[in-house]
C-alpha cells in the first residue's frame, strides 16, 4: 500500500510525523522512532522568551551579589563555555541529523521582532530540513487589536520565509476571527504548510491554596473534532499542505485527519504513553484499513472528506450546538 | 624580548597566578582571603585547558585545609613535580610545620602569599606582614613585592631562583593593597618564562624525586648523635642564595628591561636620613621621598628590601649611602615584647656585626616603627612624619605612624593634609552599592583606559563590612606616567555618587577637590535635585565650586531592562565627563568591554547593556548651581541620642567611615567589645518593607520566625500596655486559647529590614477577596518608614511575655521569646541567621557560643556593630570566635570550663550548707532545669543564695558568690558552616562528638564556602558548580549526620526551616536537652546558590520533598525506651531531585555548560537520594538493644 505523502514540499513515505515533544531529548528514542517508521520529526519549540529570561536571570544571579564584599567578590565560577543562548538547541538539530535519516523540523516561538528572524536563520544553519513557526502568544493587552496581531504575524512570516531557504510551516491556534482568511494570507506570505492546531497549557485554580496552577494534560481523541472541521475547511481553500496535530491517537484518528485534508498527522501523546514502537502498529493498521476499504493509496483518500469534496459539507459549516444535536437525531 | 611588551590591566592575584600556573605542574589550594582568587584563576584556567610552559595542564586540587594543601604540596614536590600553592594569614600558619620540612629537605618550591593580618585581639582580613613574619624561622627565602608589576615579576624570579638555590621561596605581596589593586602592567610572555625556568635545573629537580626506579629515603628520624650536624649541612645553600637571587634578577632584567636588586636604594646619593621598608609601602615612600626632597632640599632616601630572607646583609650595607646618619626602619607587623620588630632587628644586627667586623666605621642612629597594620593607610604624609621624626635630635624609637596612640604615646605626629599627588594624574572616586555593579564597571573602565590609551591606570576598591546593602567606594587613577600612589585618594578630581540615598546619610563630597566634577544619580529631574540635597552637600558644592551633573540612572536602567544595575549607565557618563577618550570612542570601548564580559552570558545581556549605554548620555544634564544654600536639613546623626556613650563616641565614628580618627585609648586592650550595638546603626536600606494587615493575619508567627534580621517581630501583651500607643498602631485580639484576652501585634523594624521579602513568602494567610495579598505585604519604605518607626519604638517598649507562660514552644510559641541576635550584617534573605536567631530566642539568656570563622563569625562579630544582644535583665549570648579550624575544640573548652565552674560552685555550696541552709542547698543541687520554669526557679534560688552570702567574708563564700551563676544551667553552642564542619574543622568536630560532654553543635550548611566566595566543600552536592568544581561536582555530598550517628551516643538532627518549622524548633529543644553531644545540620539557602533568596524557604521545601535533604532526628535516648533512635520526619518523597536542581543557578550552569553531563549528574543525585532515603527508612525501623539488655 502506498502511504506516501508530501508535506512542506518534502516527500514522505508515510504521514506519521512525530510532533514537537521532549522525545527528541534522547537520541536513542529518536532512533527508535525512526526504526518504528516515523517519517519526520519536529523538534520542541525554541522559546526566545525563555532564552532571554534565562540569560537575564543567570546574569542577575552572577552579578547582583558580586563585588559587594571584600572576601567574596563573586560567588560562582566563571567558565568560558557557559551557554545560556540557543546553542544547545542548535547542536541538538545537528545531533539528530547525524543520528537519523529523517527530515528534522526545527520549531520556533519568537518573542522580539529581531528574534524570530535571528533564530530562524540559526536553525536553518544548524541543518534543519524545515521550520515550524509556533506563532501563538496569549494576547492579554486590551490595547492590542486582533488586526494588529495578525498584521504583526504576517509581517514576521513574510520576513522569515524570504530569509530562509528551508520550507516554513506555521502552527496555528483556532483563536482567530477568520481563520480561513488569515491562513490564506499566511500562505501568501510564504508559508508552505499549516499545522492545525496548537495545544496550550491551561491554568487551573487550586481553591484551597488560592493559586492559579499551570496545567498540562496529554491529548485524547476527543480533541480531534475541532481539528477535523478546520482542516476540512482550510484544505479545500488554502494552497498549503496541512499537518493535523492534537488528538491523533488511533489509526481511525489518522484516517479521519487525512480524509479531512491533512497531509501528515503529528503524534505525540500516544507515543509518550505507548512508546515509539506504537508507530509500527499505527502504520500496519493504516495499511490494513486502506486495503480493507479498497483504497489504492493514501493519496486517494487525502482530502476526500474536505469541505469541497464531502457529500454534505453543512456539518462543517454549522456551529450551533442545537443544530448539530438535531442533525444527529435525524440520523 | 623587552622591545614589544604586552600590557594588561589586572590585579596582583591574577598577575601572580598567571606566572604560577604557567610554571607549575601541581597546585594544591584552599580558599582564604585575600589569596583565594589566585587558586580560583588557576582552577578556571585548568578547566579551560590552559597549559603551562611545558604544554601540560597543571593539576589543581582543593584540599580540606591549608595544612592539607601544603601536605599535598610536600608530597608532589617529593615526587618530583614543580608545585605551588597560595595562601595568607592563618592559612600560612597552618602550613608552617610542613614549611620546615620542605626547607629542611632543600626543596625547590615557590609559594605565593597575599600577606594578611593574623587574628589576635580580633580577626582582620586585611593586609600586613604579620603572617609572613611568622615564617622567618622556617628556612624559606622570602621575597617581597610592592606593586602589581613587581608581584608578577617576583613570582617568576622566586620560581626561577628556587630551582638553583634549592632553598624554597615564600613570595609575598600586600593583601588587598596589592593583591586586589587593578593596574596596567607589562605581561611576561611564555618565552621569558621558558628562558627563566632553566631546563637543566628543572631536570635536576625531577632527578631529586623519590621514585621506586631509583629508590632513596627522606624523612628519617635522627638522634642526638647526628641531627645537629646534619641540620648545619644546609648552610652553604643559604649563603649562596642571595647571590643566586641577584643573578636571577639580572637575567630577568636582560630579558624584560625591568631591573631589580636584593635591596634597591632610591633618593639622594648623599642622603643623611633613610627609611628602610618593604612591601607596597615602598612605592608610596619612593614617591613621597622624591617630592619631599624637592620641596625641602633635604638629603633623604628610601631603601627597599626585596629579598628579606636570607637577609642580604652585604647588599644592604653596600646600598645604603655612606653619608647616612639616621635610619627609620618601618615594619608592617607587631611583635609584642620584642626589642623591636623583625626588620628593625635585622638592620640593627646587620650594622652591629658590620661594626664589629670593621666593615663600617659607625652605626647610624636607627629607630624602628610600625605602620599599616590591617591595611591601615600609609600615605606620603606619614612618610614625611617619619622623616620629620628623624630630624629630631632624639628621634622617637619603637614608634607608630598613622594612628593616634594616646595610651603609650608611640605615635608620631604628621600633617594629614600633606599631599603630593600631581595634577597630571586624574583621580576619580565612585560611591556605589554592591548590587548596582559600580565596582565591576569601574574595573572595566580601568581596563579600557589601561588598554586603549597610553595612560597608566590604577583601581582600588573599598568594600563594606556588611553583606547586605553594602556600600562600595572605588578609587581610580589614570595619567601619563606610572602610578606609584599605593594609598587611597584624598582629593578627587571627579566624584560620582551612584545612589542618591548616600547623599542623605554621609558626606560624599568631602573627598572632592576644589573645582572637581560631581556626577550624581538622582531620582529627580536635574532642576529639582538641588532642593533634595542636605545643607552640607549644598555648602560644599558652592564652596568648592563643583561642576555638578545629574542623571536618573535608575530610570534609564529600568527602561532598558537592566533593573537596578545602573553600572553601564554611570560608566558612560564618567567617560563622557572625564574626557579620557573621545565620546564615541569611549562608547565603543565600553561596548567592547560589555561584549567581552557578558557575551558568554548571552546576547540579551549584551543588548540591554548596549541600550543602557546608548540611552545614558541623553539623560545626563549639568545642574545650575544656585549661589546660596537653600536646604533646611542637615545630615542625620549616625546614632540616636539615647545610645550609650561608647556607641556615640566610638561605634558612630566607625559607622561614619571615620574610625581612623579613633585613638588607642578608646579600645579595650583584650579586644572585648560591647554586645547589642547593631540596634543603634539604623541603616534603612530596604526599598520595600512588610506592612501588616491584621484583618488577614492568622497569628502563626511564621514571618517572625523566618526573618533573617529579627526585623519583624510579634508580641502578646496585656491591653493595658497599649496605653499611649502612637496613631495607627495595630493590635488585634489574640485568637488561641493560651493567651485568650490578650492583645497581639506584628511589627516591622523599618530601618533594620533589608527588604528581602522572605517573611511575605512564608506568610500562609491570604486575603480572601484578593489572594495575591497576604497578612503582610511589601510596601514602599519611604512612604511607610516614619510611621512604622514610631510604631516599632512603641512596640519595643511593650514588656516581653513571661517565658514560663509559653506552654507550647514550637514555631509559633518560640517567637514570643525575645531574639537576642538582631539586625546583623548578613545578606538580605540569609538562610543561616533565622536558625541563629531562633537559637538565641530559646537559649540565649544562658548561652555561650563558640563560632567558627566564616559568614556566621562575620555577621556575628564584624565591626562596627554587634548583633548579639541582651534581654531586659542584661542576659544574653556570650560569643567568641577562635579560628576556622578549631571551633569544636574551642567550644568544648568552654563546656569543660563551665562544668568545672559548676562543680566548684556545687562543692562550695555543699561546704556552706550550714550557713546557707540545707533546704536551699538541696533545692539548688537537685533542681530540675529541664524547662523554662525550672531555669527561672533556679535563678531565683541562686539570687536567694547570693543574698544569704552577701556580707559573708569567708573564702568559701567569696568563691561561691563568684561562681553561683554557674549553678543555673548553661547552654554551650558550637556554630559554624560546612567549610568548618565538613572540611577544615572535621577532625576536631569528630573528636568532640566522640566524647560525652554536653555540647550542642549547629552546622549551617550552605553546601559551599560562602564567606570566601563560593568554593566547593565536601558538603557541596553532586551536580553543583562551585569554585574549584567549575564543571559541577561529581562526588556525593558527605553524609555528616550518618557519620555522627555511627557513634550511637550523639543526638543528630537534619532540619530545614522552610520545609517544617515545628520540626526545626523541636530539634533545637531536643538537642539542647540531651545531656551529651548534639549536632544539628541545618539547610541554609545562600546567595552562592544563585537564585533570588526570597524563594529560599520554598527551595528548602523542594529539597526536602525530593528527599535530597531528609529531615530526621536521631535521639540516643529513644534506645532505652525501646524505640528506634532514628526518626525520619519526612517519610514520603515527592518531586524529583532534578526539578529541585533546576531552580538554582549552581546546578543550572552545569546544564548550560554540558547538558549531558548535567543529566548524568542529576541521575546520580537522584540515585544517591533514593539510596540514602532507603537507608534511613531501614534505620528508622530498627530498634537497638539497650545497654541494660546487653548487660543481662
Amino acid at each position: 500500500m502506498d502511504l506516501s505523502t508530501t508535506y512542506m514540499g518534502i516527500e514522505l513515505p508515510n504521514p506519521i510525523v512525530v510532533g514537537a515533544s521532549p522525545m527528541t531529548d534522547n537520541i536513542d528514542t529518536v532512533k527508535r522512532l525512526e526504526e518504528a517508521g516515523a517519517s519526520m520529526i519536529v523538534m520542541p519549540s525554541l522559546f526566545e522568551e525563555q532564552i532571554l529570561q534565562e540569560q537575564m536571570q543567570t546574569h542577575m544571579a552572577f552579578e547582583t551579589p558580586a563585588e559587594s564584599y571584600a572576601e567574596a567578590l563573586s560567588y560562582m565560577p566563571a567558565p568560558e563555555d557557559f551557554r545560556t543562548g540557543p546553542e544547545a538547541y542548535l547542536e541538538r538539530v545537528g545531533q539528530l541529523k547525524d543520528a537519523v535519516g529523517l527530515p528534522i523540523i526545527g520549531s520556533l516561538n519568537g518573542h522580539s521582532t529581531g528574534g524570530w528572524l535571528r533564530y530562524a536563520k540559526l536553525i536553518e544553519e544548524a541543518g534543519a530540513d524545515g521550520l515550524e513557526l509556533n506563532v501563538y502568544d496569549l494576547p492579554t493587552d486590551p490595547a492590542v487589536s486582533g488586526a494588529d496581531i495578525e498584521a504583526r504575524t504576517l509581517a514576521m512570516v513574510k520576513e522569515v520565509c524570504s530569509s530562509v531557504d528551508i520550507p516554513v510551516a506555521v502552527k496555528l491556534s483556532p483563536f482567530y476571527s477568520s481563520l480561513a482568511n488569515f491562513s490564506q494570507q499566511l500562505v501568501g506570505a510564504g508559508a508552505k504548510s499549516l499545522v492545525i492546531f496548537n495545544r496550550f497549557y491551561q491554568a487551573d485554580i487550586d481553591v484551597e491554596e488560592l493559586y492559579a496552577v499551570p496545567y498540562a494534560m496529554l491529548s485524547d481523541s476527543s480533541e480531534l473534532l475541532l481539528r477535523l472541521r478546520w482542516i476540512a475547511i482550510l484544505s479545500a481553500q488554502v494552497n498549503a499542505s496541512i499537518a493535523a496535530t492534537g488528538g491523533i491517537h488511533t489509526t481511525m484518528d489518522m484516517v479521519k485527519a487525512i480524509m479531512s485534508g491533512a497531509s501528515t498527522t503529528q503524534i505525540v501523546s500516544a507515543l509518550l504513553q505507548l512508546g515509539p514502537e506504537y508507530i509500527r502498529t499505527l502504520l500496519s493498521n493504516l495499511k490494513q484499513w486502506l486495503s480493507e476499504h479498497e483504497y489504492e493509496s493514501l493519496n486517494q483518500m487525502q482530502g476526500s472528506m474536505n469541505l469541497q469534496k464531502c457529500p454534505d459539507p453543512s456539518a462543517y459549516e454549522r456551529a450551533n450546538y442545537m443544530q448539530v444535536l438535531q442533525s444527529w437525531k435525524i440520523k | 624580548m623587552s622591545s614589544n611588551p604586552v600590557t594588561y590591566t589586572l590585579d596582583a592575584n591574577e598577575a601572580v597566578a598567571s606566572v604560577a600556573h604557567r610554571t607549575n605542574e601541581v597546585i594544591a589550594i584552599y580558599p582564604i582571603t585575600p589569596s583565594s582568587p589566585m587558586g580560583e584563576f588557576c582552577d578556571e584556567w585548568a578547566a579551560r585547558g590552559k597549559q603551562n610552559i611545558w604544554g601540560g595542564i597543571p593539576q589543581i586540587t582543593e584540599m580540606q585545609s591549608e595544612g592539607g594543601a601544603v601536605g599535598a604540596v610536600h608530597g608532589a614536590l617529593q615526587a618530583g613535580s614543580l608545585t605551588t600553592t597560595f595562601t595568607a594569614s592563618q592559612g600560612l600558619l597552618l602550613m608552617i610545620p610542613n614549611m620546615y620540612k620542605i626547607a629542611g629537605e632543600l626543596t625547590s618550591f615557590c609559594m605565593h602569599v597575599a600577606a594578611r593580618s593574623l587574628a589576635t585581639h580580633a580577626l582582620s582580613i586585611f593586609g600586613d606582614h604579620s603572617d609572613v613574619m611568622s615564617c622567618r624561622m622556617t628556612g624559606f627565602a622570602m621575597l617581597a613585592s610592592g606593586s602589581v608589576q613587581e608581584a608578577h615579576d617576583m613570582a617568576l624570579i622566586g620560581q626561577a631562583a628556587t630551582l638553583e638555590a634549592r632553598v624554597p621561596f615564600l613570595h609575598f605581596f600586600d593583601g588587598f593593597r596589592t593583591s586586589h589593586e587593578v593596574a596596567k602592567i607589562n605581561m611576561l610572555p611564555d618565552e621569558v618564562l621558558k628562558e627563566m625556568m632553566d631546563a637543566e635545573l628543572v631536570a635536576k629537580h625531577r632527578e631529586r624525586a623519590l621514585t621506586p626506579d631509583a629508590p632513596k629515603l627522606r624523612g628519617t628520624a635522627q638522634n642526638p648523635d647526628t641531627f645537629f650536624q646534619a641540620r648545619e649541612a644546609c648552610n652553604p645553600f643559604y649563603d649562596a642564595c642571595p647571590q643566586i637571587v641577584q643573578k636571577t634578577m639580572d637575567k630577568f632584567a636582560k630579558l624584560t628591561g625591568r631591573e631589580y636588586n636584593l635591596v634597591d636604594y632610591v633618593g639622594d646619593p648623599d642622603a643623611e636620613k633613610v627609611i628602610v621598608l618593604m612591601g607596597s609601602a615602598i612605592t608610596c615612600a619612593d614617591q613621597a621621598c622624591e617630592r619631599i626632597a624637592k620641596l625641602t632640599g633635604e638629603k633623604i632616601g628610601v631603601l627597599k628590601i626585596r629579598l628579606y630572607r636570607p637577609f642580604p646583609t652585604e647588599a644592604f650595607l653596600n646600598a645604603i649611602p655612606k653619608s647616612c646618619k639616621k635610619i627609620a626602619v618601618l615594619d608592617r607587623t607587631k611583635e609584642p615584647g620584642s626589642t623591636g620588630e623583625p626588620l628593625y632587628q635585622d638592620i640593627i644586627t646587620a650594622y652591629a656585626e658590620a661594626l664589629a667586623e670593621g666593615k663600617v666605621d659607625s652605626i647610624p642612629q636607627i629607630v624602628g616603627g610600625r605602620y599599616g597594620l590591617s591595611s591601615k593607610e600609609f600615605t606620603p604624609a606619614m612618610v614625611k612624619g617619619v622623616y620629620d621624626n628623624l630630624s629630631q635630635d632624639k628621634p622617637k624609637n619603637h614608634f607608630t605612624i598613622g594612628i593616634n596612640d594616646d595610651l603609650s604615646n608611640t605615635s608620631l605626629p604628621y600633617d594629614p593634609n600633606f599631599n603630593i599627588e600631581g595634577s597630571d594624574i586624574v583621580k576619580a572616586v565612585f560611591y556605589g552599592l554592591g548590587a548596582d555593579g559600580t565596582v565591576g564597571a569601574n574595573k572595566n573602565s580601568i581596563k579600557i583606559i589601561g588598554e586603549s590609551t597610553d595612560n597608566y591606570a590604577q583601581g582600588y576598591f573599598v568594600y563594606d563590612s556588611k553583606k547586605s546593602g553594602a556600600m562600595t567606594v572605588s578609587h581610580l587613577r589614570f595619567g601619563p606616567r606610572p602610578i606609584r600612589s599605593s594609598y587611597l585618594i584624598t582629593k578627587a578630581d571627579f566624584v560620582a555618587c551612584h545612589q542618591f540615598t548616600f547623599m542623605e546619610k554621609i558626606d560624599v563630597l568631602d573627598i572632592a577637590r576644589e573645582g572637581a566634577t560631581f556626577l550624581l544619580n538622582a531620582p529627580y529631574p536635574t532642576e529639582e535635585v538641588w532642593e533634595h540635597l542636605p545643607i552640607e552637600a549644598q555648602q560644599v558644592i558652592i564652596d568648592k565650586k563643583l561642576k555638578v551633573y545629574t542623571i536618573n540612572a535608575d530610570e534609564v536602567a529600568q527602561k532598558t531592562g537592566m533593573g537596578s544595575r545602573i553600572n553601564t549607565v554611570m560608566q558612560a557618563c564618567f567617560f563622557a565627563l572625564s574626557g579620557v577618550l573621545p565620546r564615541e570612542e569611549a562608547i565603543d570601548k565600553i561596548k567592547g568591554a560589555i561584549k567581552k564580559t557578558y557575551s558568554k552570558k548571552g546576547d540579551e545581556v549584551v543588548r540591554r547593556n548596549f541600550a543602557a549605554v546608548d540611552e545614558s548620555l541623553a539623560h545626563m544634564h549639568e545642574m545650575k548651581v544656585p549661589e546660596a544654600v537653600t536646604a533646611s536639613w542637615k545630615l542625620p546623626m549616625m546614632v540616636s541620642d539615647d545610645a550609650p556613650t561608647f556607641v556615640k563616641e566610638v561605634s558612630a565614628l566607625m559607622m561614619a567611615g571615620k574610625g581612623d580618627q579613633l585613638p588607642v585609648s578608646v579600645f579595650q586592650a583584650d579586644g572585648t567589645w560591647p554586645t547589642g550595638t547593631c540596634k543603634y546603626e539604623k541603616r534603612n536600606i530596604a526599598h520595600e518593607i512588610p506592612i501588616w494587615d491584621d484583618s488577614v493575619c492568622i497569628q502563626c508567627n511564621k514571618c517572625a520566625l523566618v526573618c533573617p534580621h529579627a526585623a519583624i517581630r510579634t508580641k502578646v501583651y496585656d491591653e493595658s500596655d497599649l496605653e499611649g500607643c502612637p496613631a495607627g498602631f495595630t493590635a488585634m485580639d489574640y485568637k488561641a486559647k493560651d493567651f485568650k484576652g490578650m492583645k497581639f501585634t506584628i511589627q516591622v523594624a523599618p530601618e533594620d529590614c533589608t527588604g528581602c521579602g522572605v517573611c511575605v513568602m512564608a506568610c500562609p494567610a491570604k486575603n480572601k477577596a484578593e489572594p495575591k495579598l497576604k497578612a503582610i505585604n511589601m510596601k514602599n519604605n519611604r512612604e511607610h518608614s516614619d510611621v512604622e518607626k514610631e510604631k516599632y519604638n512603641f512596640f519595643l517598649d511593650i514588656p516581653e511575655l513571661d517565658r514560663t507562660k509559653v506552654e507550647r514552644i514550637d514555631a509559633k510559641g518560640s517567637q514570643f521569646f525575645q531574639p537576642l541576635f538582631e539586625y546583623s550584617g548578613a545578606c538580605a534573605g540569609c538562610g543561616e541567621t533565622p536558625y541563629v536567631k531562633l537559637m538565641t530566642q530559646l537559649f540565649g539568656d544562658r548561652q555561650l557560643i563558640a563560632n567558627a570563622t566564616g559568614c556566621s563569625s562575620i555577621y556575628g562579630g564584624n565591626l562596627p556593630t554587634t548583633p548579639y544582644c541582651t534581654n531586659s535583665e542584661g542576659r544574653g549570648p556570650a560569643w567568641s570566635n577562635s579560628l576556622f579550624e578549631d571551633n569544636a575544640e574551642f567550644g568544648l573548652g568552654m563546656r569543660l570550663s563551665v562544668t568545672a565552674s559548676t562543680m566548684m560552685a556545687q562543692q562550695y555550696l555543699k561546704q556552706l550548707a550550714p550557713t546557707v541552709g540545707d533546704e536551699l542547698v538541696t533545692a539548688i543541687l537537685n533542681a530540675d532545669q529541664s524547662d523554662e520554669a525550672g531555669i527561672i526557679e533556679q535563678r531565683k534560688r541562686v539570687a536567694a543564695l547570693k543574698s544569704k552570702l552577701a556580707g559573708n567574708e569567708t573564702f568559701a563564700a567569696g568563691q561561691l558568690l563568684q561562681l553561683a551563676d554557674y549553678l543555673v544551667k548553661k547552654s554551650v553552642w558550637i556554630l559554624g558552616g560546612d567549610g568548618w564542619a565538613y572540611d577544615i574543622g572535621y577532625g576536631g568536630l569528630d573528636h568532640v562528638l566522640s566524647m560525652h560532654h554536653d555540647i550542642n553543635i549547629l552546622v549551617m550548611d550552605t553546601e559551599v564556602y560562602s564567606n570566601t566566595g563560593g568554593q566547593a566543600s565536601k558538603a557541596t552536592p553532586i551536580g553543583a558548580a562551585a569554585k574549584f568544581q567549575a564543571a559541577g561536582k561529581s562526588s556525593f555530598k558527605k553524609d555528616l549526620g550518618l557519620m555522627a550517628m555511627s557513634y550511637g551516643h550523639v543526638y543528630v538532627a537534619s532540619i530545614a526551616m522552610g520545609a517544617k518549622d515545628n520540626h526545626t524548633v523541636q530539634a533545637f529543644k531536643e538537642a539542647e536537652s540531651y545531656n551529651g553531644p548534639s549536632i544539628i545540620i541545618a539547610y541554609s539557602h545562600c546567595i552562592a546558590h544563585g537564585y533570588d533568596l526570597t524563594y529560599g524557604l520554598d527551595q528548602q521545601k523542594k529539597a526536602v520533598e525530593a528527599g535530597i535533604w531528609p529531615l530526621y532526628r536521631y535521639d540516643p535516648r529513644l534506645v532505652d525506651l525501646g524505640k528506634p533512635p532514628l526518626q525520619l520526619d519526612n517519610k514520603k518523597t515527592s518531586g524529583s531531585v532534578k526539578e529541585y536542581m533546576m531552580n538554582e543557578t549552581r546546578f543550572r550552569m552545569v546544564q548550560k555548560m554540558d547538558p549531558e553531563r548535567f543529566d548524568m549528574l542529576a541521575n546520580m543525585a537522584q540515585y544517591n537520594t533514593t539510596r540514602r532515603v532507603s537507608l534511613y527508612q531501614h534505620m528508622a525501623a530498627l530498634t537497638l538493644p539497650t545497654n541494660e539488655g546487653e548487660m543481662n
